[in-house]
């Protein structure tokens, strides 16, 4: 009997023990400030950077601790909208533009534009401030988020088959026009390689930012109604990556049904010599690339004009957070121009700070940093960041329509249609 | 000779299941390079423990599959503790009762978890439950409990009533009966049950991911999600060997206490 008793006391102790550090105790006025911050870094240098942001501010601020706290992307918002509802959410949060509109309406995020301080303000483009300026649900708009790495569509070339396709190569300042790049991706496409690879897995995001390129915004707004349009301007770049893939023959079919990272292994191997993706996919190439392999970084193509739609990466303070002063002191410090280099050098994406974007870290050559960086300056905010219903859109009618579309399966015009008759459906729920 | 293709079949069913634990273990070894190569390998070339550092060195693995352990263990225990009388008395005690309470469980197996993760998130926030391990157990044993009792009452009407009534005729309580007659009998029910709630607890994500929110009291499956980015991409390596880690305590688990998992106990326990 006295064993049982030990045990269950040895068991009550064990699991009061492991819980320890939970909780959340009120903090007497002698003690410190503190501030979760959930983070949701996930590459080793990106953590790195993170955690020794956050040391640095503990330590020179003994009077507002701050507690990093790893989230992931995958969940965040689920997690997110549990907390919030709890009014248990982190103090300082990591998340995108996209997630914030959502958030914002609910009134679960803090509204900044009284607390930025000037520096901060000053120092990010009034384009990234546009990715995050939302209606709080009271008609009026207001700043939910400090906008701090974005990313831009570059196109990752193997050099040696770039090289031997003797091509004009394209610079930040003379990039590509969607000709050219139609033709040199076909001038490449000889035997078993083809000149380009579009991994299609997931290509909503991907032809929506390309479209400003041709102007296509897919949404119009009108009398206080959002509705999806897919005229000539939306067309052009679908129709034209549709025609590499069929008429020109010059992107690898065995890419189409991939994820973005997919078709890097074949990329290595030179079955293909230009891949089009976000900046960020540089990271993978230059920890994976076998020994020997060189490649460049090349701009997105440009139409009639250059421009890319671009959500940004933003740090927000809850609502319902104690120490919002507090909170908002750390976010500058936290996103000031050569904190925002490190951060966006370890996530290899491209800082929203003036300041950064000049950081030589991110300017050299090494790894297409140059051109990477350079292409920021044709980011502005995605039209369809501000359509209330746009995930639903995107997942039940734009995602099966385009893979549909770029496996030949439909044509441009039944893509029209669908988009836009199925996804007003969609979006009308949303106005009601 | 002639048990030679029973043997080849067996074979090749062990390899079929230790297949994603032995590709695992191959890619947690692998260098980024050879990860990325067009035609994979299973050995490879150039053996690294990098995977095992990093995951180690950012992470704090140990400390998390501890507290995953404690969680399983205590959430499994409880489980079983709960669920062993109920099933008895749902399996022997015939009435509306019973069919009302049968007829929940299943019902309730069908709610989807996200409709009531805010009530429930809730509820634990006005207990003080929120970011504990009790309040994660508490979870885990709640949503573990109706397929357990499900799966032990199945367990139970397997022992013949006979068996208990001859003990009674020898003099037996009811509750004699039930400790040296059917207890033993259900041993292998128990640890089915033991086992299944122990591996959902291990690997239980969504609640653990809204209930604990302090790194401190964080568990394995919440700790191994870092390894991975947006859209599907992921830190291949140190999550293949994180991942490794994970899946050894359950497999100790289960080599202990699978010895207890016995059929044909009651074979020829009642004539005809």
């Amino acid at each position: 009997m006295r064993i049982k008793s030990a045990l269950a006391v040895v068991a009550t102790a064990a699991l009061t023990t492991a819980c320890g550090g939970g909780g959340g105790g009120e903090s007497s006025s002698n003690e410190p400030v503190k501030i979760d911050f959930l983070s949701l870094a996930w590459q080793k240098e990106s953590v790195a950077a993170n955690k020794q942001l956050v040391e640095e501010w503990n330590k020179a601020n003994p009077n507002i601790q701050v507690t990093y706290v790893q989230g992931s992307w995958d969940n965040v918002n689920d997690q997110l909208v549990t907390q919030f509802a709890g009014g248990t959410a982190p103090d300082v949060i990591h998340n995108d533009s996209p997630a914030l509109a959502g958030f914002a309406t609910d009134g679960y995020l803090l509204d900044l534009r009284d607390q930025l301080p000037a520096e901060l303000k000053n120092d990010i483009p009034q384009s990234a401030w546009d990715t995050v300026t939302f209606d709080g649900g009271k008609g009026e708009q207001g700043v939910y988020g400090v906008p701090f790495l974005q990313e831009s569509q570059v196109i990752i070339a193997n050099k040696k088959l770039l090289d031997a396709a003797k091509v004009r190569i394209p610079t930040a300042d003379a990039p590509w026009t969607w000709d050219e790049f139609s033709a040199a991706a076909k001038k490449m496409t000889e035997g078993d390689t083809y000149g380009v690879a579009w991994p299609m897995k997931s290509p909503v995001n991907k032809t929506l930012n390309l479209a400003l390129n041709f102007g296509g915004t897919f949404f119009q707004a009108a009398g206080g109604k959002t509705t999806v349009k897919v005229g000539p301007e939306e067309r052009e770049v679908l129709q034209r990556i549709h025609d590499q893939l069929y008429t020109d023959r010059s992107a690898d079919p065995a890419a189409l049904g991939q994820g973005t990272a997919d078709p890097l292994p074949a990329f290595y191997k030179g079955k293909f010599a230009l891949l089009p993706a976000g900046v960020y996919l540089r990271q993978q190439v230059a920890e994976q690339a076998p020994d020997g392999f060189e490649w460049v970084t090349l701009p997105g193509p440009k139409g009639t004009t250059a421009q890319q739609g671009a959500v940004s990466q933003t740090l927000s303070i809850a609502q319902d957070s104690e120490h919002p002063d507090e909170a908002m002191k750390f976010i500058s410090f936290f996103l000031n121009g050569s904190n925002q280099a490190k951060l966006a050098k370890g996530d290899w994406l491209l800082p929203t700070s003036q300041k950064a974007a000049a950081d030589p870290a991110i300017t050299t050559e090494e790894n297409g940093w140059d051109v990477a960086t350079a292409s920021a300056k044709n980011l502005v905010v995605a039209p369809f960041l501000k359509v209330n219903g746009f995930d639903e859109w995107k997942s039940k009618v734009a995602t099966p329509v385009l893979q549909e579309y770029f496996a030949n399966k439909i044509t441009i015009d039944e893509v029209a249609k669908r988009l836009v008759e199925d996804g007003n459906k969609v979006l009308e729920r949303y106005q009601r | 000779m002639r048990r030679l293709p029973q043997y080849a079949a067996l074979a090749a069913y062990i390899v079929f299941l230790a297949f994603p634990l032995i590709w695992l273990l191959s890619t947690a070894l692998k260098t980024p390079q050879e990860m990325a190569l067009t035609e994979p390998t299973w050995v490879p070339r150039e053996p690294t423990l990098a995977n095992f550092t990093d995951a180690f060195g950012e992470q704090d693995l140990v400390g998390a599959a501890v507290r995953s352990l404690i969680v399983a263990l205590f959430s499994s225990v409880i489980t079983v503790l709960i669920s062993l009388p109920a099933s008895y008395a749902m399996a022997r005690y015939r009435s509306l009762l019973n069919r009302v309470a049968l007829g929940w469980v299943l019902v309730s197996q069908v709610f989807p978890f996200i409709l009531i993760i805010i009530p429930l998130f809730m509820i634990l926030r006005e207990m003080d439950l929120v970011n504990t391990l009790p309040g994660l157990v508490a979870v885990h044993v709640t949503f573990t409990l109706p397929f357990a009792l499900w799966m032990l009452q199945g367990y139970v009407r397997a022992v013949p009533p006979e068996l208990e009534e001859a003990a009674a005729v020898d003099g037996a309580s009811r509750l004699r009966s039930i400790a040296s007659v059917v207890a033993p009998l259900l041993a292998p029910g128990v640890v089915a049950t033991l086992l299944f709630a122990f591996i959902s607890s291990w690997n239980e994500f969504m609640f653990a991911l809204v209930i604990l929110q302090n790194p401190d009291v964080m568990t394995l499956p919440l700790t191994l999600v870092r390894f991975t980015g947006p859209e599907g991409v992921a830190r291949l390596g140190p999550l293949a060997a994180a991942s490794l880690m994970a899946t050894i305590p359950s497999l100790i688990f289960f080599a202990i206490i699978q010895r207890r998992l016995k059929s044909g106990l009651m074979a020829g326990a009642v004539k005809g």
